[in-house]
């Protein structure tokens, strides 16, 4: 079947063929957006998990919470932002966006650190 | 003018097919909507302002000589059910995104509502954070960890209110039959915010209250 066959009309069936027409694509249905919500919701309550653990290092800490927080990041941005799908041109404009602030931030901090350590050292 | 005849209309832009998504529903010189345009290039600079103000925590939160510190304070259990509150806003966002595509305007008026509500409890749970926090002895003006972190969330939070008042808006004009299938875009658009102002809240619920 193609994205083109059907002209449904409750949640959780695909979109009508006049709007996958005019978009070129498909939205997720409510039922793939429900899934994606699971997942979402899952990969939170193992976050809050590592609250509970004994005594963790911040480095382990950093090392399991900081792939799941990059995780739930892109599936918002693909799934409920559709940038999976979306115009490539919108894609590069929050992703640029996004990489500025991440290097301009992370050098201001270098920068900050390197700073007060030889003012403040030990 | 039909759907088709705007389809004729559009020019084929470089990278811009004109049936791609984000084809606009009048004619633009680029064949992409100005107006989602504009909004992802809002997004991206509001990565700017979030960036230097979790960066700036980052830096302060252990520098306080004084006062309660980050331990002292967070109530993660509690801060837990928040954030699971504001990602579940996302997914009725996304749904209210979905019905209106489909032309279901009463279904999206109701996922619009129950978006409005949730981000209601967030922020009566932020509410009811700093209310805490001030009452443990945390104040804006107590240490430079307090005035980092509601400075930072206090941001995240008005976003999320100015959020609250757009949602409302839309509602109300959809009973005024303002809000049709046609205009699905302007849903669409706002839903961005929206989703935006979840993935702040996903780097600060890691950044700040997680990771010691």
């Amino acid at each position: 079947m193609t994205a083109t066959d059907v002209e449904p009309t409750e949640p959780g069936e695909t979109m009508p063929a006049s709007h996958v027409e005019a978009h070129g694509h498909q939205h997720p249905s409510d039922r793939q957006y429900a899934v994606v919500a699971i997942i979402l919701a899952v990969i939170t309550a193992a976050e809050v998990g590592t609250y509970f653990m004994d005594d963790p290092s911040t480095a382990l800490l950093a090392g399991m919470l900081f792939p799941m927080m990059i995780a739930k990041f892109v599936i918002v941005c693909g799934w409920f932002m559709h940038l999976r799908y979306d115009n490539p041109i919108f894609r590069r404009v929050f992703v640029f966006g996004l990489l500025l602030a991440v290097v301009v931030y992370v050098v201001g901090m270098m920068t900050a650190f390197e700073f007060w350590s030889a003012v403040y050292p030990g | 003018m039909t759907e088709t005849a705007v389809d004729e209309a559009l020019p084929s832009a470089a990278g811009a097919e004109p049936h791609a998504h984000g084809a606009p529903s009048h004619e633009t010189s680029t064949g992409i909507s100005n107006e989602k345009l504009a909004m992802w290039v809002f997004l991206g600079s509001d990565c700017l302002l979030f960036g230097g103000l979790i960066s700036t925590y980052l830096l302060l939160r252990h520098r306080s000589t004084s006062g309660p510190g980050p331990e002292d304070v967070f109530d993660i259990p509690f801060t837990s059910v928040s954030s699971f509150v504001l990602l579940m806003s996302s997914l009725t966002m996304a749904l209210a995104v979905g019905a209106i595509h489909r032309g279901d305007v009463r279904r999206c008026r109701t996922w619009l509502v129950t978006t409005a509500m949730l981000g209601g409890v967030f922020i009566a749970g932020q509410v009811y954070e700093f209310t805490s926090f001030v009452k443990e002895g945390l104040g804006y003006t107590t240490n430079i960890f307090g005035s980092a972190f509601f400075t930072l969330t206090g941001f995240h939070g008005v976003h999320v209110s100015v959020g609250i008042i757009f949602l409302m808006s839309l509602f109300v004009m959809s009973l005024r039959g303002k809000i049709t299938q046609e205009s699905a875009e302007t849903v669409e658009i706002f839903g961005l915010y929206w989703h935006f102002v979840d993935i702040v809240w996903i780097l600060i619920f890691t950044v700040v209250y997680l990771i010691p």
